[in-house]
């Protein structure tokens, strides 16, 4: 299933400027992830996951060391080439699905469209699929609080979708749910990638949720520790 | 296009948020509103002001005062210059072949406003306000055609007999006809009351000139000439000929003329007080609007965050952030407007007049120039209060898009 590297990062070193403290977070790291690869990060907290998925999705750059993505450079971008770098390749999926409360559930799918060249009803269409895609065609106008966690992050899924991005990030996507709903975001991330492709990052505490990616990478102290292969 | 979508959605999604906020917004609303209702009150009483006087006098009338005098009350006029006048050219005849000329008297009085009105009734113990009482010629009727006795009678020359203004008997105690009033040491007779198209006259008292003379010892001298003009280029004649005696050093204007510059001197003064009373309680309003949108800046952090994770622009949200400010300001316009509107639009007022120091009647008038004056300060201070807190949203670390709710 998985083919050329998509995410390269080589010798990559971040550090924080705190008062007179510089605290490193990653000291020259390598990472490949191929196209098509679901990777699932664990490790104690503070050991750098969110910051890993900010250099992926281009929402940090690193202190030294070069990102490409699909072959291109995105750590030399600017800010603004970075948000329509961003809008286009990264779909990002959150702990607590991070949906604009006073928006409907279709107006928070559309919000990505809405930085494209699509029509009206072009972006209606889109619409309507990838919430038939999440299941949820019938809540379209329901607003978030009138929603279970589980039916908004399965809201915020396809909001991450919708402008079609090879790479999904997400952090924590099932902290805050119950196993079963855990379980039917995680199928759906999993569908997902074997189904369309997508490329997908998952930080998670829960050894359950690591199952279901392809492989499980462990962080501890600024360092990949351990790579297992589970399918 | 694109960028129009995006700032029309964040805009959407800032304001649609004014509900979570709803005190401090309101609050805000308020805060504004009253600035503006301050501001518009103080102009719609300058432009009431300026109309009354506008309306006052007429353009065939001259007014001639002492040279330099510049109102009513600082000049001085003898009975020789006035009997010059009376044969000067320019000058109307009527069918009798005498001149339309009335030598005026200018006498500060005072008297009792309805709602100074003690609750016994005693006028002799409440606070008394300037008034002007005017003795007139013998003229003095013939040269106002535009002149209506609405109630009673003219006073008859020679008597202690008064006409009232109907602006100043509405807004005065005791000037009902048939009252007695005491003004200075004398009693005198209200026997009629007058209108005069809405003009600074009907906050007057007017009696018979000798009469004045005599009871407030002012033989021999008047404030001004009235006199009316033969036509167009009357004035001019008028002027030159007063010019042309060394006897007639006499400014000599029309009254139309007169009471327009008296209009605008007062009006920047109320305006001149209006102005920096307003900017001051702006200042005000505009430390609630910054407090209100600093708080619903924090409040959308995540919002902003998760907003420019998805790749909306910093500036989006600065506009957005902005507009919403702008609205909270000019709901704050509009609803000071409306509150003036409906509280002193068409209200009536007196004040004491720069030029004469005593009291003048009018009507509050809140026009749409003086409205938009209102909400033009509404929304700078909108503008001020949320220009930097949509810098701060601008601003906003993308990384904060993770924190909980
Ligand atoms: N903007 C920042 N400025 C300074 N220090 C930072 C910043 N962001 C992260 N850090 C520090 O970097 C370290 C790693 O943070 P990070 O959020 O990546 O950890 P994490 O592995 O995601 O932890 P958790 O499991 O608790 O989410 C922490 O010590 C944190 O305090
Ligand atoms: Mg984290």
């Amino acid at each position: 299933m998985t083919g050329q590297t998509l995410i390269h990062l080589q010798d990559v070193s971040k550090r924080f400027v705190k008062g007179k403290d510089t605290i490193t977070i990653f000291d020259h790291l390598g990472l490949s992830i191929p196209a098509g690869d679901f990777v699932a990060v664990m490790g104690p907290s503070g050991s750098g996951k969110t910051t890993l998925l900010n250099l992926l999705g281009g929402i940090d750059q690193p202190t030294e060391g070069s990102i490409t993505f699909d072959g291109g450079r995105v750590d030399t971008l600017t800010e603004g080439q970075l948000a329509r770098w961003r809008a286009h390749n990264v779909g990002f999926i959150f702990q607590f699905y991070n949906l604009m409360p006073t928006l409907s559930a279709a107006r928070n799918v559309e919000l990505p469209l809405l930085l494209t060249s699509f029509g009206r009803a072009e972006r209606k269409r889109r619409v309507e699929a990838a919430l038939s895609l999440v299941g949820l065609a019938e809540r379209a106008d329901h607003y978030p609080r009138e929603m279970s966690g589980g039916q908004q992050q399965r809201v915020a899924i396809a909001r991450a979708l919708i402008s079609d991005p090879k790479l999904l990030l997400c952090d924590e996507p099932t902290g805050d749910l119950d196993r079963t709903t855990a379980d039917e975001i995680l199928a759906m991330l999993r569908l997902l990638n074997q189904e369309m492709g997508k490329t997908i990052v998952m930080v998670t505490h829960d050894p359950e949720a690591a199952k279901y990616a392809r492989r499980t990478l462990h962080l501890d102290k600024g360092r990949f520790t351990e790579r297992e292969l589970v399918a | 296009m694109r960028v129009f979508n995006e700032i029309a959605v964040v805009t959407t999604i800032c304001i649609k948020s004014i509900p979570q906020r709803f005190w401090a917004s309101f609050s805000t609303v308020v805060a504004v509103g009253l600035v503006v209702t301050v501001l518009l009150a103080f102009l719609a009483m300058a432009a009431g002001f300026q109309q009354t006087l506008r309306g006052t006098g007429a353009k065939d009338m001259a007014i001639l005062m002492r040279a330099g005098s510049q109102a009513e009350l600082n000049s001085g006029v003898t009975r020789d210059q006035a009997r010059l006048i009376e044969e000067a050219p320019g000058v109307m005849k009527d069918a009798d072949g005498k001149p339309l000329v009335s030598p005026e008297l200018y006498v500060i009085v005072d008297g009792v406003k309805k709602t100074a009105v003690p609750a016994d009734g005693n006028l002799k113990k409440a606070p008394r306000s300037n008034l002007t009482l005017r003795g007139l010629g013998p003229a003095g009727i013939a040269v106002r055609p535009d002149l209506k006795i609405v109630e009673g009678r003219a006073f008859k020359p020679g008597t202690n007999e008064l006409m009232v203004g109907r602006a100043l008997q509405k807004d005065f105690a005791g000037l009902n006809v048939g009252n007695t009033v005491k003004l200075g040491n004398s009693n005198w007779l209200v026997v009629g009351a007058f209108e005069l198209g809405g003009s600074v006259f009907e906050s007057e008292l007017w009696a018979d000139t000798p009469e004045v003379q005599d009871l407030f010892h002012r033989q021999n001298v008047f404030q001004s000439i009235r006199a009316r003009l033969t036509g167009p280029d009357a004035l001019k004649t008028l002027s030159d000929y007063a010019a042309n005696d060394p006897q007639l050093k006499l400014d000599v204007t029309t009254e139309a003329d007169y009471y327009a510059q008296q209009a605008s001197r007062t009006s920047d003064l109320i305006q001149k007080l209006g102005w920096p009373l307003a900017i001051a309680m702006a200042f005000g309003a505009l430390a609630g609007a910054l407090n209100t949108m600093y708080s619903s800046v924090a409040a959308r952090a995540q919002e902003i965050a998760t907003l420019r994770c998805i790749g909306f622009s910093g500036t989006s949200s600065f506009i957005g952030t902005l507009l919403e400010s702008l609205v909270l300001a000019l709901m704050g316009g509009i609803v000071g407007t409306l509150v003036t509107w409906v509280l002193f639009d068409g209200l009536t007022g007196s004040t004491l007049s720069g030029a004469s120091f005593s009291q003048i009647v009018f009507t509050f008038h809140l026009t749409p120039a003086v409205a938009l004056q209102g909400i033009i300060l509404a929304l700078v201070v909108g503008l001020v209060g949320g220009v930097f807190p949509a810098w701060r949203a601008a601003r906003i670390p993308i990384v904060e898009a993770y924190g909980t709710p």
